[in-house]
């Protein structure tokens, strides 16, 4: 309770909040507002936004309409968002409470392993998985998540070195209690606030991976995404910029609100912050 | 005599949301030259703020609301950033708790000294060089060209003081303020400071503000002594007249729960044992690469003692003594390199992992820190109910059982609901005895259990242990730094250096007559013991 109305304190937790919902208010009525198919052919290709009245924000090169590519694409952009940013946290959370609790030799062989892929670019690892594994939605953003997680990991693994030498932990051991039922169950919770936090630059990371993949044509096609409609616009930019302009807008609005809520919840779970 | 500082109705506000509307409240107090005037109190009775306050080092939202601060006849309430900044060092020094985060680590002793001349006057280098190494004779520093060369860490926790101390004089301030200066030492490292600065402060006859919790050591350095309580001087006079005859109520209450040194009458001690370790060795390495340049500590070096069913051995030493590590390897926190443990026959070292989180049962522990003990995101009541919940207690009869602790504790059972910050420091403490009391343990093992308690709650926890262990039939392993509170509650008593148990005896043997050389330097320096002041405290 205490955390959440710190949260409402901050204005620029509050305006990360009312984006956030807005995105997702888009995504919900997408249905309803554009019952339609996004991609299905609506009317004369690259109308401005404004030029015809059924066509708010215009149309892209196929003719098809951009409004309702956007309102379709929010619900993309959040779910990859939301089940990339899942398994990172989970895989990280693992990895990073195993080796933190354990230390030694456990600690040694999955720190290298993460090391292992914190020193490629994730893109280019997420380029390689999607060049082997192929392209559809589903495969995207499990590769963006297998990529994703080496960062949490270190963090939890922070979090559990400091945390496993407290003596409410030995006092659990005294109490016969085992190792699984103490990492998980007493110092993860301990353990959480910064995770939460990192979550959301996570998962504006996982949101701007899809859009390059797009961008580079090698996402899902055959779905309504943001990057897909900056990968079109990318052949008409010089003359109707506005194709390639208003998804790019978008992304900006969700991953700056994602952003800002990180921002917030920082400030509002990390008591020594608090009154500076 | 005129005052050096006085403080005239100091009033410190806090800000609001704080458990009380001041920190001070209508402070008056009066050093004068040549005296140390101790000021003790409990934690939270705003002994520290009144330091601060006449450094002008309140924290942020805090202030000075009313009152003067008067030192040297200008009002230091009223002067402004650069008339403190030159007051601060030269005119009033301070020492702090703890050295280590006080020096800068990554700055030589000889160095962080001579800023003080750099910064207050305008000596050539080789004067100040030569300075700070009179300074560091002065404080008794051995060989102090090399100290004055060392880093922080580089130095024990003793002469790490010193240098604080030689840091604080160096200007000859003509008041020094010592916050708690011996608290995080060793006893014996704790008398050897406060001879020095008795000594200097007779020396260059400068005032010394004294702050201090531990009456033990207001008996040995004070002129003058003034009590603090919620942020109010109830009392002050002679050291002699507030120790011996206390005319405040608190005064007298802080005093009657000193623990006098002596041992209490010896209790029956069956012959029977129920825990015996035999020859118990652990040696930390670290550092090094494949075993070359490794630093290596034996903290046991074979130790070997015997508790009796129903009785309270004590292990008494000092910091890096080993007695911790001991605690840890008796309940397998730690495991031994060597060495047995056999608790009622059962060998504890030879039991596979689950065989002893089995026998966790028998044995339990209680811990120093009664706020990183408990696991701050659980409610008390599930804290407690854990322990027969693990041992397959279903939850219903763990939480009725963990009300029923709570009121053997002395805590109200309908609190098991609450979370551990809504409890003080003592009450968290006795939640963590009725956690170990929880499995029915025949053995509670309690490394430093008071040590971070209020003296007048260290009395009501040894008290409560006292009277749980007559009740419950517990036999205990009591460690502690602190001989007083030793003497209070153990039976038998070992005395434990680098490693090794020196001296072992009933208790009452070896505080009366000790044997071992080490023993006797550790009970003489005892802070108010008698050997110091014949008939102080005691």
């Amino acid at each position: 309770m205490r955390a959440i109305r710190a949260y409402l304190r901050g204005p620029a937790a509050m305006i990360g909040l009312v984006l956030l919902l807005a995105v997702i208010a888009m995504a919900l009525s997408a249905d309803w507002a554009y019952p339609r198919d996004p991609l299905s052919l609506a009317g004369r290709p690259l109308q401005w936004p404004g030029a015809n009245p059924r066509f708010l924000l215009g149309t892209d090169n196929s003719g098809r309409d951009i409004a309702a590519q956007i309102f379709h694409g929010a619900r993309i952009s959040l779910l990859i968002g939301l089940v990339a940013t899942g398994i990172a946290i989970l895989i990280g959370i693992v990895v990073g409470a195993l080796a933190g609790y354990h230390g030694g030799w456990v600690d040694d062989v999955l720190m290298r392993v993460t090391e292992a892929f914190q020193t490629l670019p994730n893109f280019l690892l997420l380029l390689v998985l999607v060049a082997v594994f192929g392209s559809d939605i589903t495969t995207v953003t499990v590769a963006i998540g297998v990529v994703s997680w080496p960062a949490p990991a270190r963090l939890t693994r922070a979090e559990f070195l400091s945390l496993r030498s407290r003596e409410f932990v030995e006092a659990c051991r005294t109490l016969g209690m085992g190792d699984m039922r103490i990492i998980f169950r007493e110092i993860l919770p301990n353990a959480l606030p910064p995770i939460i936090v990192y979550a959301s630059v996570v998962m504006a990371v996982a949101i701007l991976l899809e859009s390059a993949l797009a961008f580079l044509r090698l996402s899902d096609p055959n779905v309504a995404s943001w990057g897909n409609l900056i990968g079109l616009g990318r052949d008409v930019l010089r003359t109707q910029w506005y194709v390639s302009a208003i998804p790019g807008v978008a992304i900006l609005a969700t991953v700056l609100a994602v952003s800002l809520v990180g921002q917030g919840l920082n400030d509002a779970l990390n008591p020594r912050l608090r009154g500076r | 005599m005129s005052a050096l500082l006085r403080l005239d109705g100091l009033t410190v506000a806090l800000p609001p949301g704080a458990d009380r509307p001041h920190a001070l409240e209508g402070v008056t107090l009066e050093l004068h030259p040549h005296e140390v005037l101790c000021v003790v109190g409990e934690s939270g009775s705003g002994k520290s703020m009144a330091a601060s306050a006449i450094m002008r080092l309140l924290p942020p939202g805090v202030g000075i609301e009313a009152g003067r601060v008067v030192f040297d006849g200008q009002d230091l309430t009223e002067a402004d950033d650069a008339t403190m900044r030159a007051i601060r060092g030269a005119g009033i020094a301070m020492i702090f708790q703890e050295p280590m985060t006080a020096l800068n680590p990554l700055r030589s002793i000889g160095d962080q000294i001579g800023e003080m001349f750099r910064i207050h006057t305008a000596l050539p280098g080789s004067e100040i060089e030569a300075r700070v190494l009179t300074l560091l004779e002065e404080v008794r520093i051995p060989d102090p060209r090399l100290a004055a060369r060392a880093y922080p860490h580089q130095l024990s926790g003793g002469q790490r003081q010193r240098a604080m101390i030689a840091m604080a004089l160096a200007l000859d301030p003509k008041v020094l303020i010592a916050d708690e200066p011996t608290t995080a030492l060793d006893v014996t490292t704790q008398a050897q400071i406060l001879a020095l600065i008795r000594d200097l402060q007779h020396r260059r006859g400068t005032a010394v503000l004294f702050i201090t919790h531990d009456f033990g050591v207001v008996a040995e350095i004070a002129d003058r002594v003034a009590v603090m309580q919620h942020g109010r001087v109830v009392e002050q006079g002679p050291a002699v007249q507030v120790l011996e005859a206390p005319q405040h109520p608190y005064s007298q209450a802080l005093l009657a729960a000193v623990p006098p040194l002596g041992a209490p009458p010896p209790r029956p001690i069956a012959e029977e044992p129920i825990l015996v370790m035999e020859g118990l060795r652990k040696t930390y390495r670290t550092g090094g690469f494949l075993g070359r340049g490794a630093r290596v500590t034996q903290a046991l070096r074979g130790v070997s003692l015997v508790l009796p069913k129903g009785a309270t051995l004590g292990i008494v030493g000092e910091s890096g003594s080993g007695k911790s590590t001991l605690a840890r390897c008796i309940v397998r926190l730690i495991q031994p390199d060597g060495g047995a443990v056999h608790l009622a026959g059962i060998d504890l070292l030879g039991l596979k992992r689950r065989a002893m989180r089995q026998a966790t049962k028998r044995i339990q522990m209680v811990f120093q820190d009664p706020f990183g003990s408990l696991n701050p995101r659980r409610r008390v009541g599930e804290l407690v109910a854990q322990g027969p919940m693990v041992h397959g207690m279903p939850r219903r009869v763990a939480m009725a059982r963990a009300r029923e602790l709570f009121a053997l504790v002395g805590l109200d059972p309908a609190a098991t609901d609450r979370f551990p910050h809504e409890f003080s420091g003592g009450q968290r403490q006795r939640i963590g005895l009725a956690r170990a009391l929880a499995l029915e343990p025949d053995v509670l093992v309690a490394d430093e259990p008071v040590s971070a308690l209020d003296v007048s709650v260290q009395a009501q926890v040894l008290r409560l242990l006292a009277e749980l262990r007559a009740r419950l039939g517990l036999s205990i392993v009591f460690i502690t730094h602190d001989l007083r509170v030793a003497a209070q509650v153990c039976d038998l008593v070992a005395v434990m250096k680098d490693g090794e148990v020196v001296e072992q005896g009933p208790i009452g043997r070896v505080f009366t007559a000790p044997a071992h050389p080490y023993t006797q330097a550790l009970i003489a320096s005892v802070p108010g013991a008698p050997a110091a002041r014949p008939g102080a405290l005691l």
